[in-house]
């Protein structure tokens, strides 16, 4: 594959807050409509690379490139969805899922128009007018994800989104992810410590080492599309698994 | 019919601890002023203050209205101030290192010292009190708005700034909004200071208001009189201190909602 055939490129991206190295040497790329992990150890500055992506902060070295051109500090290419839903409690469930399209300056009529049709999809279906905390963790993230791709981004950034889910809910919630990309041809990169989650969702994982941040492995995941989480039990999924463990202890 | 039941009796667990203790206290209070010998002049009973205030009500209406007016628009300054100055401290945050030192010293000057030199200055009308009354309560009121915005969650501010807002728009998205429940914190506790600064106020002269009305009922040795008009105070507060539960319930219905579910 090219340089011009990627959606994203890192590379070499370093970043240092005052003495704390966050980030040593970061390269990744995301092909357009892939589906990318990063696996890393708690506190290895996963969530620092969303920080320089959407423009939080400024990366020390490197360069990030964007379908082959380099990425302007404001951009409107990514559409995030941070590790808490960050639901405002304030807002009714439709007006929490059209945030980013009034921020874009759209009327809220237009935006509730354009929304409307996808709470079916996303299981919220009669919920429009509810408050998040009388939803449950699982539909306030199914709210969190809507939010995140009615934006139309050409690419989605994933903070650890099922994270602070019971783990249930959390597989519940990776298959819904699984076959929903499988619909929308989302490019996405996904944060996250769970190692089944990564392996279930992915095309490839990059892992990372602890602070200063590098790329340690990378490793593509070959498993037929659509997923169901038996496929988890799959010779071929174990063996993944297996070495992203000791990828990630650093045996 | 059941849930109107459990609704009361809710509403009975929630007040008869106090309401006992104060009939309690009023009742302790009433049979000492009678079988203790002690003087009306000194201490009158609950009775009689009661009965001086139903016979003395117009005369306290008359002297109420003027301070509930001056408890009213010192309030509505104060809080309008009080939350123009917390969007500029929030904006501009140099201007909020050199504003707070000046308003905590405003803080610690004593209002018993404060208030006859701001009715010397300003006069018998309604200025001076409207003043005192924003000075006891803009503090309060500002501290509250401030932590309010800064209380927002980082993550909701990442978000709206990932999807291209800028900071006038983080600020009405996201920080106003976080900071209502500390505006009506800091709303029901300035709202009790604001009468007690009125009647301060009044105290230091006036032409009329309960303040005025206190002191000279004191000067003619009339404490029945002087424990109705606080009577009546104390019932301005709690009135308007339900105003503002009131009104914090109307306007964030999701707070609300969240004890009803349950």
């Amino acid at each position: 594959m090219s340089a011009e055939t990627k959606r994203l490129a890192l590379r070499g991206v370093g970043k240092q807050f005052g003495d704390l190295n966050v980030l040593g040497d970061v390269s990744i790329d995301v092909a357009p409509g892939e589906f990318v992990s990063i696996l890393g150890p708690s506190g290895a500055g996963k969530s620092t690379i969303f920080q320089i992506l959407t423009g939080g902060t400024k990366a020390d070295t490197g360069v990030i490139a964007f379908d082959g051109s380099e990425l302007a500090d404001a951009s409107d290419k990514f559409a995030l969805m941070p590790q808490k839903d960050a639901l405002m409690p304030w807002r009714r469930i439709v007006d929490n899922a059209t945030l980013g399209l009034e921020v874009q300056g759209l009327s809220r009529k237009t935006a509730r128009e354009k929304v409307a049709p996808l709470f079916e999809e996303f299981g919220l279906a009669g919920f429009e007018q509810h408050y998040p905390h009388q939803l449950s963790g699982g539909m306030r993230q199914r709210v969190a994800l809507l939010r995140t791709v009615i934006q139309q981004r050409q690419m989605l950034l994933l903070d650890e989104p099922f994270g602070a889910l019971d783990a249930l809910t959390r597989t519940a919630m990776q298959q819904w992810l699984e076959r929903m990309w499988g619909q929308h041809n989302w490019t996405a990169l996904l944060i996250t410590h769970d190692v089944r989650e990564a392996v279930f969702l992915s095309d490839r994982i990059y892992v990372l080492s602890a602070r200063p941040a590098r790329v340690t492995h990378e490793i593509r995941v070959p498993l037929a599309r659509p997923r169901r989480v038996a496929d988890l039990a799959s010779p071929e999924a174990t063996r993944i698994e297996a070495e992203l463990l000791e990828a990630l202890l650093g045996t | 019919m059941s849930a109107s039941t459990t609704a009361l009796q809710r509403w009975w667990h929630a007040v008869w601890p106090a309401s006992t203790l104060i009939a309690a206290i009023v009742l302790a209070w009433e049979v000492y002023a009678r079988f203790s010998g002690v003087k009306p002049t000194t201490l009158p009973s609950p009775s009689r203050v009661v009965e001086q205030l139903i016979s003395n009500a117009p005369a306290l209406a008359d002297n109420a209205l003027p301070t509930i007016i001056a408890t009213a628009s010192g309030f509505a300054l104060s809080v309008t101030s009080a939350f123009v100055f917390s969007i500029l401290v929030d904006f501009v945050r140099p201007l909020r290192r050199a504003l707070f030192p000046v308003f905590i010293i405003s803080q610690t000057l004593p209002l018993v010292a404060i208030a006859p030199l701001v009715v010397l200055w300003f006069g018998f009308g309604l200025l001076p009190k409207i003043l005192l009354i924003a000075l006891v309560t803009f503090f309060p009121m500002m501290v509250s708005l401030v932590q309010g915005y800064d209380s927002t969650d980082k993550d909701m501010e990442w978000l709206l700034r990932s999807m291209g807002a800028g900071r006038r728009k983080v600020f009405l998205l996201a920080r106003l909004p976080s900071a209502i429940p500390y505006f009506f914190t800091g709303l029901r506790i300035s709202i009790t200071y604001a009468v007690v600064g009125a009647i301060f106020a009044e105290y230091s002269g006036a032409a009329k208001g309960l303040g005025i009305y206190m002191l000279s009922a004191k000067n003619n040795f009339r404490p029945d009189l002087v424990l109705a008009a606080v009577f009546c105070s104390a019932f301005i507060t709690l009135v308007l201190f339900g105003m503002t539960v009131v009104l914090e319930r109307v306007s964030t219905p999701w707070v609300r909602r969240e004890g009803e579910a349950q």
